[in-house]
């Protein structure tokens, strides 16, 4: 899932180039220029990815070790 | 509008913003009330920083006057170009900062106590001269920064409060937009004032409530803006027939992107890179009060960037089809302004006024107290060679945070060039220093001269390339190149930042490796 998560993000990047909505002039709702309104819900997708990652890509292990330490320390 | 009706709004919309300055004058004795005089807490606000305030100061702090002001004048000249350039962009790459490089400096300055980034890379390089190096660097890049928000402050302010004193020969300007308005010079000065102010006395932890109270000020202003904005440019009853109304009359070199390259905008995703090295945002991230803190920020920051780019993308593609007076469309940094104040109610406006100053604030306010810990602790200390006592170190900080606040103002005094140029110069730069921090937290063979190497590189290529765009001035500056019988253009940071990599790569490969003992401290064995 993590490599999957991050193989997402690589995507998302790729996807961000939007080459394909570039002379697009089509206005999405009647007023949101489609190469606007797709870079807006790069965004909302760079929200849910992120959220992802904090899910299973979070650095657990480095968390704890900081943790451990800095109770070692207090003692 | 009589003479007479003009003055009074522009009046109220004046001591709005006053009001508005004066709050946070309040919030920082009140932050200086709840501070320990310790050095920690006055710089680092004792790392009790939670979730909720950690992604407002953060969010707060990368959105300046670039965002409110810089990216509405951008789309009046560039379209939707703007969004994607910066906005989207920077919702992948910030939040990946946070999460590749945040958690790990944070994890690094909770263990060894760390309160800038330099006391980080003089550790992790063993090298001192590293710290004298960089400390330099960081301010020069910092300054174009600092400066875009303080002339864009009083530029803002100038322009809310246009007309309210006709009379006042201190308050008369060439531009008729501009006449009778609260001139740039005083503008920018009292904001300089009310920041320093809470600065000096909150430290870390006024500068983070502040950067909370004036971030949810911008977000729910710039949002009431365009709403408030559509229904008075549209003439029709509803939102959404108001937006389909002004948006069918913008032209489609607005509404796309066909006048601009595809190779250029793909090198913009290197400019917000430079969240990885700005200082300022470095201290914020030693404030949390744990990793968790971080998740709010990593998973809210592009959805924000979304909420307070989109309305000022639309008011700038808007704009377009107005007729705007001569010294507006000649400076698109006033559209903004301008558009408000003409268009909606001195209450409002004055809000308004105060959501855009509150941008530009709750970034400078950071930028300040960054640069005075800074000096206190990586350049006061080690030169005058013994530990000062944590009241010191406060009382060398503030001194170096009104040095700075009075160079920056007296610079931006000066013609400054536009708002979002500044901001890319200045992103561009720090942006080019980012595989330095970056390979320092992942490559145990970068050295100490690798990675003076790739700093002098990167900026000495980027001062060169600054140069040559006229310091700002030559507003389509890029690198350009022939590929297949065409001109291809490419965003200036390409250059330092491929070249700060290969040479940092290649003087560290060639020169002796770390001692074992920092690789131990700066890569240990995973126990588990």
């Amino acid at each position: 899932m993590r490599n999957l998560i991050w193989l997402l993000i690589l995507l998302l990047i790729f996807a961000r180039q939007d080459f394909w909505y570039w002379e697009d002039e089509t206005l999405v709702f009647g007023f949101f220029p489609i190469g606007f309104f797709y870079q807006a819900l790069i965004s909302v997708a760079a929200g849910v990815l992120w959220y992802l990652a904090t899910i299973y890509c979070w650095p657990r292990d480095l968390i704890e070790q900081v943790k451990e330490e800095v109770a070692g320390e207090g003692q | 509008m009589d003479p007479g009706a003009i003055a009074s709004a522009a009046q109220m919309r004046m001591y709005i913003i006053i009001g508005y300055l004066g709050l946070l004058v309040l919030l920082g004795l009140f932050a200086s009330r709840m501070g320990r005089g310790t050095k920690t807490d006055y710089l680092l606000a004792s790392h009790s920083i939670g979730p909720f305030l950690l992604l407002m100061s953060l969010f707060g702090t990368t959105m300046t006057a670039f965002a409110m002001v810089g990216s509405s004048a951008e789309a009046y000249s560039n379209g939707i170009l703007p969004y994607g350039l910066m906005a989207s962009s920077s919702g992948i790459v910030h939040s990946l900062c946070f999460f590749l490089v945040g958690i790990k400096l944070w994890s690094f300055g909770k263990r060894y106590g760390y309160s800038t980034q330099i006391e980080f890379f003089r550790d992790r390089l063993d090298s001192q001269l590293i710290g004298y190096v960089l400390f330099p660097i960081l301010v020069v890049l910092l300054i174009p920064y600092l400066l875009l928000g303080v002339y864009a402050s009083g530029m803002a302010i100038q322009a809310m409060t246009a007309g309210a004193f006709p009379d006042f020969a201190m308050f008369a300007d060439a531009k008729p937009s501009m006449n009778g308005g609260v001139p740039r010079w005083l503008g920018s000065l009292v904001v300089c004032g009310v920041v320093l102010f809470y600065v000096f006395f909150g430290g870390m932890r006024g500068t983070a409530w502040a950067n909370a109270f004036q971030t949810m000020v911008f977000m729910v202003l710039g949002a009431l803006a365009v709403y408030l904005l559509a229904m008075k440019l549209g003439g029709h009853d509803t939102l959404l027939e108001n937006l389909r109304e002004l948006s069918s009359k913008v032209d489609a070199d607005h509404t796309t992107r066909r006048q601009h390259s595809q190779l250029e905008f793909f090198t913009y995703l290197l400019i917000p890179l430079s969240v990885g090295m700005f200082p300022h945002i470095f201290q914020h991230w030693l404030t949390a009060k744990n990793a968790e803190s971080f998740k709010l920020a990593v998973v809210c920051h592009p959805l924000f960037i979304m909420i307070v780019w989109v309305p000022c993308v639309f008011i700038g593609i808007w704009a377009t089809t107005l007729n705007l007076p001569p010294g507006v469309a000649a400076d698109p940094n006033t559209i903004l302004p301008f558009l408000v104040k003409k268009e909606l109610a001195p209450m409002i406006a004055g809000l308004l006024a105060a959501g855009i100053l509150a941008a530009i604030m709750s970034s400078l306010d950071s930028q300040f107290l960054c640069v005075g810990t800074m000096f206190s602790t990586d350049i006061a200390e080690p030169l005058i060679g013994k530990q000062l006592d944590g009241r010191q170190q406060v009382w060398v900080a503030r001194s170096f945070i009104v040095a700075i606040v009075i160079v920056t103002y007296l610079i931006s005094l000066l013609k400054v060039q536009s708002v979002f140029k500044m901001g890319v110069w200045s992103f561009a730069g720090f942006a080019s220093l980012f595989p330095v921090v970056f390979a320092s937290l992942y490559w145990k063979r970068l050295t100490a001269a690798g990675a003076l190497a790739g700093i002098l590189t990167a900026i000495g290529s980027w001062l060169y390339l600054f140069q040559r765009g006229g310091w700002g001035a030559d507003e389509n500056f890029a690198l350009e190149f022939f590929w297949q019988n065409e001109v291809v253009r490419a965003n200036p940071v390409v250059l330092p930042f491929i070249g700060g990599i290969v040479a940092m790569v290649l003087t560290s490969l060639i020169t002796k490796p770390p001692k074992n003992d920092v690789i131990a401290k700066f890569f240990p064995v995973n126990k588990s």
